[in-house]
C-alpha cells in the first residue's frame, strides 16, 4: 500500500493490487483471519510494530464500543425518554434529583459513535490491504519494509502522511463532526417549542416542511430572508466590484496627482479592524448618534434619520456601509492586475478613436472580469454569509413584532438569532443546511466553469 | 496655425478641468474613508462625558480616557482582555500557521490518493456557513471539559486554529508559483522532501508566511461571535472584542462610550502598523489566490 504511491503511472493514477477484495479472494489463512485480527499478516512477516499498532487501535476500539459505545448507539433511535424527576427520601427529608436522560447528550455521543466507528473501517481497510500485501511480498520475494523504513519514508515519499495528520485531526474533531451533528439537529424537535429543550425527538423532515411552506409564518419569513440574501449579495458585490476598479482606474491614471498618498487614504480603513470599524459607523448613525446631530444642529433636517428603523433605509445603509468595508479591498486587488493589461491595447483604441468610457467597457472590463472571476465568486459567497457587516451594524433589525427575522437579517444571521437567542435549535440547523444548498448551487454552477478551476495543473 | 493652436489649448483647459474635478472627488471620497478613523481618535481624547456628540471636534481633550481604560479594573477588566487576547493570538498563529503551511505543501507538491478528494471536499466545507456549528462546537467542547475557568482560553484557541487545514488555497496558490525545477535539483543532490520542505520552499515563502500569520493572529482580536458563545459569562476569560461590545451596551454606554474609542484605537494601532508594513506581502498574498 505504501509503495503503491510511488509506483503509481499516469493514467490509472494510484491504483494497486492490494486491495481489501483480493485480500479476501486470494489472501491464505493468516490474511484472512487478519480481517478479524487487525495486524497478525504484519506481526507474521516481521512487520512486527506496525501490526501491533494496528491491533492496539482495534483494541481501543472494542473497548470503546463495549464500555460504552453500544450503549450510545442503542440509545439513538429513542434520544432517550426519562425525565428528571424529583424523588422523596425518606432518610434525608429532602426531595432529592434522579438525573433524567439528556437528548442532545445521547444524540452528540450517537453520532460521535457512528464517526468513529466510520474512522476504524477506514483502519480495518488499511490494516487488511497491509497483511496482504505483506503476504504477497513475502511469497514473491519482494522488500518487506522494517519499521524504521517505515518511519523514515514518513520524512520523505510519504511526508504528506506526516504533515496532513494533525490539521486533519483538527478538521475531522471540530469541524466535520460538529457540522455532523448539527445536520442531525435539523431531522429533530430540539426547541424551546413545546419543551423540547431536554427531551426531544426525530421528527424526519418535518422541520424542512415547515419552513419551505409559503403559508406557515416562519416559511414566509424564510423566503423573505432568502430574498434578501440574494439581492444583498449580488448588490454588494457588483457595486464593490464596479466603484472599487473605477477608484482604482482614476487613482492609476496617469495625470492623477500623489497616487501613494490616495491609496494610503483608502487602504487605512482595512488596517482598522472591521469589528471596530463598523461598531464606530454603527455608534455614528444612531438615533441620537453624531450624523443626525450634526444634521439637525445644521439645520439640514428638523428629525433624525432612520438609518436602522426603517426597513428601506437599513438597506440602503448597510449596503453603502459595505462598500465603505469592501472598496479598499477591491481597489488593492485590482490595481496590481490593472498594470498587467496590454499597453497595445489601450493604444490600438486610442488610434480608433475611442473615448475612456468606451476602453473601458471594451478592454478593461472584460479584461478584469477575465482574470477576476474566481475572486468575484468567493466574494459573493463571502457576502452570503457576511455576518459581521449585518449583525454589529443593523442587528438584522427593524423586526416585525412576532418575528424572529428581521427586515435585514441575512439567512447566517437570522440562524445565529435563531440557535444563541432563540433556542430553535431545528430551525437553526435547517436554515445552515439551506445557506448550503445556495452556496453549493452557486459554487457547482459558476466554479467549475472557471478556468482557473480546470487548469489546477496548468501552470505548475 | 492659428487655429489648430486654439484647438490644442481647448484641449489642455478641457483636461486640466477634468483633472480638477477627478482630484475633488477623490479628496471627497478620501475625506468620507478617514472621516470615522479620525472620529474615533477624536472621540478617544474627548472629555465630556456620554454618548450624545452634537459635535464633530470634542470641547476639551484629556488622556483620561486611555488610563482608565488600564487601570480601573472593577467592571470593565480590559488588561486582563488584552492579556486573554493577544495569549490567544499566539498561540493560534503558531497552531495555524504550521497547519496551512503543511496541508499547502501536500496539496502543491506531493501528489497522493487522496489529494483531490481532499481539496474538494475542503471546498465543500467551507460552503457551510461557519457559525452553523457553532452550538455544537460548544457541546463537544463541554464533553471535553473545556468550557470552564481558564480552559476556555485553550477551547478559543482550538476554535480558532483546529479548522485552519481547510484554508489552504492562498498558500497552495503561492506555492504553485515556486519553480519546480527547484525541488528537482534537491532530489537529485539526495534531499528527502522534508529537507525540500523546510530547506527550499519555506524560505522561498516569506511573503505567504508573513499573511498567514498576519490574518491567523489577527483572528481572535476581530471575531466576536464564537468568543461570546464560548466565553459565556464569566467575565475573567473575555477577549477585547467581546469587552469593546459590551462598552457599547446600553447600561455601560454613557460611562464607558469614551473609553469604548480609547481601546478600539489602543487595539487597531498595532493591527494598522503590522498591516501598513506587511501591506506588500498582503498583496503577493491575494494576488496568489487570484491566479490560482
Amino acid at each position: 500500500m505504501k509503495k503503491a504511491d510511488a509506483k503509481s503511472k499516469k493514467g490509472k493514477e494510484f491504483q494497486t493490487p492490494y486491495t481489501v477484495i483480493n485480500a479476501l479472494v486470494k489472501g491464505n489463512v493468516v490474511t484472512k483471519l487478519s480481517l478479524v485480527i487487525l495486524g497478525l499478516g504484519n506481526i507474521v512477516h516481521k512487520q512486527i510494530v506496525k501490526g501491533l499498532m494496528f491491533l492496539v487501535i482495534e483494541a481501543a476500539y472494542l473497548y470503546y464500543m463495549i464500555s460504552y459505545g453500544f450503549y450510545a448507539l442503542s440509545m439513538l433511535p429513542s434520544l432517550g425518554w426519562l425525565e428528571t424527576q424529583e424523588v422523596w427520601n425518606e432518610s434525608k427529608m429532602i426531595y432529592e434529583y434522579t438525573a433524567g436522560h439528556q437528548s442532545r447528550l445521547i444524540l452528540l455521543y450517537g453520532v460521535a459513535t457512528v464517526f468513529i466507528t466510520f474512522l476504524f473501517i477506514l483502519v480495518w481497510r488499511d490494516a487488511v490491504k497491509s497483511s496482504y500485501k505483506s503476504e504477497v511480498l513475502a511469497k514473491e520475494g519482494g522488500h518487506l519494509n522494517t519499521f524504521k523504513e517505515d518511519f523514515k519514508s514518513l520524512f520523505n515519499q510519504n511526508l504528506h502522511k506526516l504533515l496532513l495528520a494533525l490539521p486533519l485531526i483538527g478538521i475531522l474533531v471540530f469541524t466535520v463532526l460538529p457540522l455532523l451533528y448539527n445536520i442531525t439537529m435539523a431531522f429533530t424537535n430540539y426547541s424551546k417549542s413545546g419543551e423540547k429543550e431536554v427531551l426531544f425527538d426525530w421528527v424526519g423532515f418535518n422541520t424542512f416542511a415547515k419552513i419551505l411552506n409559503f403559508q406557515d409564518s416562519v416559511g414566509t419569513q424564510f423566503y423573505s430572508v432568502l430574498g434578501w440574501t440574494l439581492i444583498w449579495a449580488i448588490l454588494a458585490t457588483v457595486l464593490n466590484y464596479i466603484f472599487g476598479m473605477i477608484l482604482a482606474i482614476v487613482i492609476n491614471r496617469k495625470e492623477t496627482k500623489a497616487k501613494a498618498f490616495w491609496r494610503f487614504c483608502f487602504v487605512l480603513s482595512i488596517a482598522v479592524p472591521q469589528f471596530v470599524s463598523l461598531l464606530i459607523m454603527r455608534t455614528m448613525l444612531q438615533q441620537d448618534g453624531i450624523v443626525n446631530n450634526l444634521l439637525i444642529n445644521l439645520g439640514i433636517i428638523d428629525r433624525a434619520l432612520p438609518f436602522f428603523t426603517n426597513a428601506m433605509w437599513a438597506r440602503v445603509t448597510v449596503i453603502v456601509i459595505n462598500l465603505w468595508v469592501g472598496i479598499p479591498y477591491t481597489i488593492l486587488q485590482v490595481t496590481g492586475i490593472l498594470q498587467n493589461i496590454p499597453a497595445e491595447l489601450y493604444e490600438a483604441a486610442k488610434i480608433d478613436g475611442a473615448n475612456a468610457v468606451q476602453t473601458f467597457f471594451k478592454i478593461t472590463l472584460p479584461y478584469m472580469l477575465f482574470v477576476m472571476t474566481p475572486y468575484l465568486i468567493t466574494q459573493f459567497t463571502g457576502n452570503i454569509n457576511n455576518f459581521n457587516v449585518i449583525f454589529l451594524l443593523s442587528g438584522g433589525n427593524p423586526t416585525n413584532v412576532g418575528n424572529t427575522a428581521g427586515k435585514t437579517d441575512l439567512l447566517v444571521t437570522w440562524l445565529y438569532k435563531l440557535t444563541v437567542d432563540q433556542r430553535y435549535y431545528n430551525l437553526g440547523a435547517v436554515i445552515g443546511i439551506m445557506t448550503f444548498v445556495v452556496l453549493a448551487i452557486v459554487a457547482l454552477v459558476t466554479y467549475r466553469n472557471t478556468n482557473s478551476y480546470k487548469d489546477e495543473e496548468g501552470f505548475m | 496655425m492659428s487655429k489648430t493652436k486654439t484647438v490644442t489649448t481647448g484641449v489642455k483647459t478641457r483636461k486640466t478641468i477634468v483633472n480638477i474635478i477627478v482630484h475633488i472627488i477623490l479628496a471627497a471620497l478620501a475625506f468620507v474613508w478617514v472621516l470615522p478613523v479620525i472620529w474615533v481618535i477624536l472621540i478617544s481624547f474627548r472629555a465630556e462625558k456620554g454618548a450624545y456628540v452634537s459635535t464633530f471636534f470634542p470641547k476639551s481633550y484629556t488622556f483620561d480616557n486611555y488610563i482608565r481604560l488600564f487601570t480601573d479594573r472593577s467592571i470593565m477588566d480590559f488588561p486582563q482582555m488584552f492579556l486573554n487576547t493577544f495569549i490567544i493570538g499566539v498561540c493560534c498563529c503558531i497552531v495555524s500557521t504550521i497547519f496551512v503551511l503543511s496541508v499547502a505543501y501536500c496539496m502543491s507538491r506531493m501528489r497522493f490518493k487522496m489529494r483531490k478528494p481532499y481539496m474538494n471536499i475542503a471546498m465543500i466545507l467551507g460552503l457551510f456557513p461557519s457559525f452553523m456549528s457553532m452550538i455544537a462546537v460548544y457541546y463537544i467542547l463541554q464533553a471535553f471539559n473545556l468550557t470552564n475557568g481558564s480552559m476556555i482560553r485553550l477551547a478559543l484557541i482550538i476554535v480558532f486554529s483546529a479548522g485552519a487545514g481547510v484554508n489552504f488555497y492562498v498558500a497552495k496558490g503561492f506555492f504553485d508559483t515556486i519553480p519546480k525545477s527547484l525541488d528537482e535539483a534537491a532530489i537529485i543532490d539526495g534531499a528527502t522532501r522534508w529537507n525540500i520542505f523546510t530547506k527550499v520552499t519555506i524560505p522561498l515563502s516569506k511573503p505567504i508566511i508573513v499573511y498567514t500569520i498576519l490574518t491567523s493572529f489577527m483572528g481572535p482580536w476581530i471575531d466576536f461571535v464564537f468568543a461570546k458563545v464560548i466565553c459565556r459569562a464569566d467575565a475573567t476569560q473575555f477577549t477585547v472584542s467581546i469587552g469593546l461590545w459590551n462598552m457599547l451596551e446600553k447600561e455601560y454606554i454613557y460611562n464607558w462610550f469614551n473609553c469604548f474609542a480609547a481601546g478600539a484605537v489602543v487595539v487597531s494601532v498595532p493591527i494598522a502598523i503590522l498591516f501598513i508594513m506587511t501591506q506588500k506581502f498582503y498583496v503577493e498574498g491575494m494576488s496568489g489566490a487570484v491566479k490560482g
